[in-house]
């Protein structure tokens, strides 16, 4: 469990660096997405991860607090999650407005000469 | 104090929020509402300042959880001065605002507003998670504010701002969420208090994850070899959004001094003074990369930029010394640097506003080929003594006055903060005094020179050898928030002695933060209500 999401962050996190140095903003822009994905997982993988356990409380046992995983890196990522899309969401349009403006895609807003 | 410490991020929060609602078309409201804020901003700014000068720390918990389960804001005096330095400058960029730029594009006046509330809430809280989100508010209003008035080279600079902040952003959370899955607590106060308790097989990690954190931290600072982003964006950003931009550098340093002194300090146990050679280098090189920057621009707004990553580097190469008294002067030295670099992003445009378009590549061209057209114009202006318009030599007078801030020249507030960092680096009672201590005082003065030798340049070309001299229309609104910065750097400076008993009152707080530590972690005292 643990070495699956620790490779799956690690892959996120790799092509999101690669992709962010790219030249192309929509490259960039998923390169983002994909870094905040593998942030955003790494935050809910510090509560702990468990499989197969239940969910709140386990069938014919009394509710302890021992069984919980910690609800706070959950609370931490919806924050992060909803900031993240919110701030992406805006990156979208400044990409859109600079396109529009130089009329390149190229993030420095021209191409290089060849 | 009660709910007097929440007030500074309420007030601009319903402010932008009704401003929002009112629209474009009750301008005049928004313009009423705007005022009214920032001066209240401002008169709670300096009653907190009075009420934080005290040994006691102000604590607010919101919904009175205990500050271990619930968010605190806390007030201590460097809140307090960041606050009042972020109202100060927060009312002189808005007044300056209302002379055209609040009209180059929509909804100036609620990103503003909202700006501030995400700065005050970085400045007040006492949770980094909490931390995080009053940045995320500060950033999301600063790409607002650093595209207001649009053009290709705001949209261009503003694409790479953003991309970088995300980035950090992102970074930040891996930090926060690391030191969260290590020490099981967000609250920085608490968080100290478990620092020497760390696990010694935890602790690397942990390191990491505050290292990771403080790199967010030294992108915001713009500290070299993260800090390439600042000149470009603070050039292209229009003038009111550019003088609050330059606060928002020092929010990195208000984050390194709080986070790096509370965690890092004596009583971190074997981690104490981590990081502190890498601050103290990274500084160095910053200092020496904006001295450079600062001689290479050919354009006032770049070296007004510039002059940010100089100050940036000093304070980190400041903070990185780890001494008491040093930090003292280092906090003046922010006081001093966040009113003259302001003052001075809002002179650059009037002053810029009787020139020509591209003069300044011109005059370092003339400088460099020479033009050959001098005997000609000395003969065509014959005339001995040409009076200098009084509006020109205002100007003249408050570009003159932010040079001497910046470089560091006496007798104003920069010389003293300079020598308030370097005389206790020198007295501090070794005999050999360390290597690093010299590049320090080096770099110090030597970026004192560079920025010398860059405002006399641009100073003399600008009101001396101007080639045609159209004197600029400048109104009553736009002069008076430069003054008025200016001014209290004078005021900086004539009680400089109290003022740096707060400093130095500040900074011994820092570095032995029982009070901070005991303010946030006792339970609440105060009678709750009878309904229970």
């Amino acid at each position: 469990m643990e070495l699956v999401v620790a490779i799956g962050i690690g892959v996120l996190t790799g092509s999101g660096v690669w992709l962010l140095l790219r030249p192309r903003t929509f490259q960039v822009i998923i390169g983002l997405a994909l870094l905040s994905y593998a942030a955003n997982l790494f935050i809910f993988s510090t509560g702990g991860l468990r499989s197969g356990a239940a969910a709140i409380l386990e069938p014919g046992e009394a509710g302890t607090l021992a069984r919980y995983t910690d609800p706070l890196p959950q609370a931490l990522v919806l924050t992060a999650i909803v900031i993240g899309f919110a701030t992406t969401a805006l990156l979208l349009v400044v990409l859109l407005a600079a396109r529009g403006l130089t009329g390149t895609d190229h993030v420095d807003g021209r191409e290089r000469e060849r | 104090m009660g709910h007097l410490l929440i007030a500074p991020i309420v007030v601009p929060m319903l402010a932008g929020a009704a401003m929002v609602l009112a629209g474009d078309r009750g301008r005049r409201l928004t313009v009423l509402l705007g005022l009214c804020s920032t001066v209240t901003l401002v008169v709670l700014s300096v009653v907190l300042l009075r009420l934080a000068d005290a040994p006691v720390v102000g604590v607010y918990r919101l919904g009175d959880w205990p500050s271990l389960f619930g968010i605190v804001l806390v007030l201590d005096r460097l809140s307090a001065l960041m606050l009042a330095l972020a109202a100060v400058l927060g009312f002189s960029a808005f007044v300056f605002s209302l002379a055209r730029w609040h009209r180059a594009g929509t909804h100036f006046h609620p990103l503003f507003q909202f700006q501030l509330m995400g700065l005050n809430g970085a400045f007040l809280t006492g949770d980094l998670f909490n931390l995080f989100v009053f940045f995320e508010v500060m950033l999301a209003a600063s790409y607002g504010m650093a595209l207001h008035g649009s053009g290709v080279a705001r949209v261009r600079a503003g694409l790479h701002y953003i991309v970088i902040n995300l980035v950090a952003s992102l970074l930040f959370l891996v930090g926060v969420s690391a030191v969260y899955g290590i020490a099981g607590t967000l609250n920085m106060a608490d968080l100290a208090a478990r620092m020497r308790d760390v696990a010694v097989e935890d602790r690397a990690l942990l390191e990491t994850g505050l290292a990771v954190l403080g790199i967010a931290f030294l992108v915001k600072a713009a500290m070299w070899p993260l800090g390439f982003w600042l000149p470009a964006t603070y050039a292209a950003a229009s003038t009111p959004a550019a003088a609050i931009l330059s606060i928002l550098s020092k929010v990195g340093i208000y984050a390194v001094l709080r986070v790096w002194l509370l965690l890092f300090g004596g009583e971190a146990g074997a981690s104490a003074g981590f990081g502190g050679a890498w601050l103290l280098a990274g500084g160095l090189f910053t200092i020496a990369f904006g001295s450079i920057a600062v001689l290479a621009t050919q354009n006032l707004p770049r070296l007004a930029g510039a002059s940010v990553l100089v100050s940036s580097g000093t304070l980190l190469a400041a903070i990185g010394a780890g001494q008491v008294a040093v930090t003292g002067g280092a906090l003046f030295y922010l006081a001093s640097s966040v009113l003259a670099i302001g003052a001075f992003f809002l002179l650059i445009e009037l002053v810029e506003r009787g020139r020509e378009v591209g003069a300044d590549v011109l005059a370092v061209t003339r400088e460099a080929f020479g033009s050959g057209e001098e005997e000609d114009e000395l003969q065509e202006h014959d005339e001995v003594g040409v009076a200098i318009p009084g509006t020109v030599a205002l100007l003249g007078m408050s570009f003159m006055t932010c040079a001497l801030l910046l470089a560091g020249l006496p007798p104003l507030s920069g010389f003293l903060a300079k020598f308030a960092i370097l005389a206790p680096l020198l007295g501090s009672g070794e005999p050999a005094v360390p290597a690093a201590t010299w590049a320090l005082m080096a770099a110090l003065i030597l970026s004192g020179l560079a920025t010398v030798v860059a405002m006399l340049r641009v100073g003399i070309d600008v009101f001396w050898a101007s080639p045609a001299g159209r004197v600029p229309r400048i109104g009553l609104v736009e002069i008076a928030p430069v003054a008025l910065l200016l001014m209290l750097c004078g005021a900086l400076t004539l009680g400089a002695g109290p003022a740096m008993d707060y400093m130095q009152a500040a900074a011994r707080a820092l570095h032995a933060p029982t009070d901070y530590l005991h303010g946030v972690l006792t339970a609440p005292v105060a009678a709750r209500g009878g309904g229970g």
